[in-house]
Parts: structure tokens; sequence; C-alpha cells
């Protein structure tokens, strides 16, 4: 069982009880636009400094990117 | 430009979208590129995709569109399955704050043609949770049917593979899905040129989504612009109602009144 943390493709080792909303301010210049997943599931911004990541989850950060 | 090719209004959703040429953002080769080619296109509504945060990239797609007045239409681009697609698109929601969500589910990534079967489970979820739902389709009229009863707002053909400038490979197609339609038909994708995006509207098109014909062409505002023009061009044209095609001629002289050569030379 995998006790490192992925994010966006990424193994990282997180201090415990990181919040979504750390790792957002880690990984973005603004939460503006930025939206989580949290083992597939979209997590609310509303609820991003509460929610904790835990080893073994995959988190995904997203923003717009030219596409479409 | 007639009054009536000027005032009305494109509505999806009950919503007035304003122009209707819709940007694709993918293919832009800078911000300053894509801005100039939005400012010229008119454009009220730009697709985006959704991917993961790039810590390196200086620039906000969404703080550009932003300041241009741009509304965002996020583009579930490059899923293959329903399943992520769906997730695409509740992402898209959360970050964009916006309902509305051009669906795409391709089937393989040699021709990004859509896969209807995918795009179909994933429509009705969608449209089930709320979503506003503009499917990017094949030609073919019976899915697009489809896609119009689980509840999309809109319709989006393909006129030919996305970034092939390929036009209207189906214009027979094309017509057939904007006869049975009761929601908007917009075509998107394989648009080539503005007159590609002319025929689009004359074949009865609501609107044009248009990307890499735009965001590739050399002069991607003077394309831009021109592409706008021909939007609206096509589109006054269906309205005037054309003439009807013959397969021998209709004289447009009448042949009435005309000097007799025999009688004229005298004997």
């Amino acid at each position: 069982m995998t006790t490192t943390t992925t994010v966006n493709g990424q193994l990282c080792d997180l201090a415990s009880g990181t919040t979504v909303a750390t790792l957002v301010d880690q990984w973005c210049p603004s939460p503006r636009g930025v939206a989580v997943a949290l083992n597939g599931e979209v997590v609310p911004r509303s609820t991003w400094e509460l929610a904790e990541v835990a080893p073994g989850d995959v988190v995904e950060i997203v923003s717009a990117a030219a596409g479409g | 430009m007639t009054d009536a090719a000027l005032t009305d209004p494109f509505m999806v959703a009950d919503t007035d979208v304003g122009s209707r040429l819709l940007l694709g953002t993918g293919g832009m080769t800078s911000p300053e590129s894509l801005a100039m080619a939005l400012r010229a296109s008119g454009a009220s509504l730009a697709t985006v995709a959704v991917r993961r945060v790039d810590p390196a990239t200086r620039h906000s797609l969404v703080d550009l569109l932003d300041e241009l007045g741009i509304r965002i239409l996020p583009n579930t681009a490059g899923c293959f399955t329903a399943v992520d697609a769906v997730l695409t698109a509740r992402l898209a929601r959360e970050a964009f704050a916006t309902d509305w969500v051009k669906l795409e589910v391709i089937g393989d990534d040699r021709t990004l043609l859509p896969d209807p079967i995918e795009l179909l489970v994933a429509a009705e979820q969608l449209v089930d949770d709320g979503f506003v739902v503009l499917p990017y389709c094949g030609d073919d009229p019976v899915v697009a049917q489809r896609l119009e009863q689980v509840g999309c707002a809109a319709v989006m053909p393909l006129g030919a593979p996305i970034g092939s400038g390929l036009g209207i490979r189906n214009p027979h197609n094309i017509e057939l899905i904007v006869e049975r339609a009761g929601v908007p038909v917009i075509l998107d994708a394989g648009i080539g040129t503005a007159s590609d995006a002319c025929l689009a509207m004359e074949l009865g098109c609501s609107a044009v989504l248009v990307a890499s014909a735009i965001t590739r062409a050399e002069n991607p505002a003077l394309m831009a612009a021109a592409v706008r023009d021909a939007v609206a061009a096509g589109w006054a044209a269906r309205r005037a109602g054309r003439i009807t095609r013959r397969f021998v001629a209709e004289a447009s002289s009448s042949f009435e009144g005309m000097v007799d050569p025999e009688e004229s030379v005298g004997r």
C-alpha cells in the first residue's frame, strides 16, 4: 500500500494534516479558476480549508488551459 | 446587412449568447496572439480545456478571458470515457462557476472523432446533474437527435476532424441535422477558412465554433475577422432565401421585346 500522496501525477511527501487549501496555495499563483479532485471526487471550494489529504490519496489540481 | 440579421439573438438554453462565432482557444501560439484573435472575432464565448495546473505557467487564461469580457465554455477535451468526461465537467463547474459544458468524448486519438455511445451516457448524466450540455458529435443525424432527446441544449456536429481544416465533409448530413433539430446547431470542428464558416451558416447552423482555423492561421487576428464576416454573411444569406438549384438554365433576361435580327437587317 502506498504511503505517499500523488499530486498531479507526482509523488509527494506531505506533512500530515495538509489541507487542500494549502496544496492549492503551493501549486497555484491564485486559487481563481482552480478546481481540485481528491480520489476522483470534486472537492468543493468551500471545504478546501477543512479537507485534509491523507497518505495514499490521489489529488488533481486543475485549471483552464488552451484547448477545446 | 439586414436589420433582422443584426438583431436576431443567438439563444442557447434561454440565454442570449451574443456572437454566432465561438472561439476555441486550442492551438493558440501565445496569449498575445489569442487576445488579438479574440478581439477581432467578436466572440462572446470561448472554450478552454481543463488541465493540471503547471506551476511554471505565468499567464492565466481565465484572467485573459475575463479581461476581454468573454465567457468561458469549458470543454472536456481529451476524455475517452463518460466517467472521465463527467468528472472533468464537474471540475470545470467548480473552477469556472459555470453550468455550461462543451461535452467532448472521443473514440480514438488519431481521428479525435466522438464516441457516440460514451457521449450519450455522459450527456444524460450531466443533464441530470443540472449542466447545460453542448455536445460535440459526429454528423450523424440520428445521434444528434438522441442527444437532443436526453436534454442537450444544443448539438455541435463536426464538419470534419478536429484541426483537419477539411471544411464540411457532409453538407447533406448537416442539413438533415438542422432540419430536425429543435435546439441550436453549432458547427464545430474541421473549419479551415472563412468560406467553410459561411457555408455552415448557409446550411442553417445557428453558430460555428472555430479553433485551429484561426489560432493556427498565419495571421490569426485577420482570419478571425474574416471568419466573423463570413458567419454574418452566411447567416444573412440564409435569411435572404436563396434561389433553388436548377439542372438547366433559367434566363435572367426575358426573351420578350428582343430585336428580331432578320427584320432589322432588311431584305
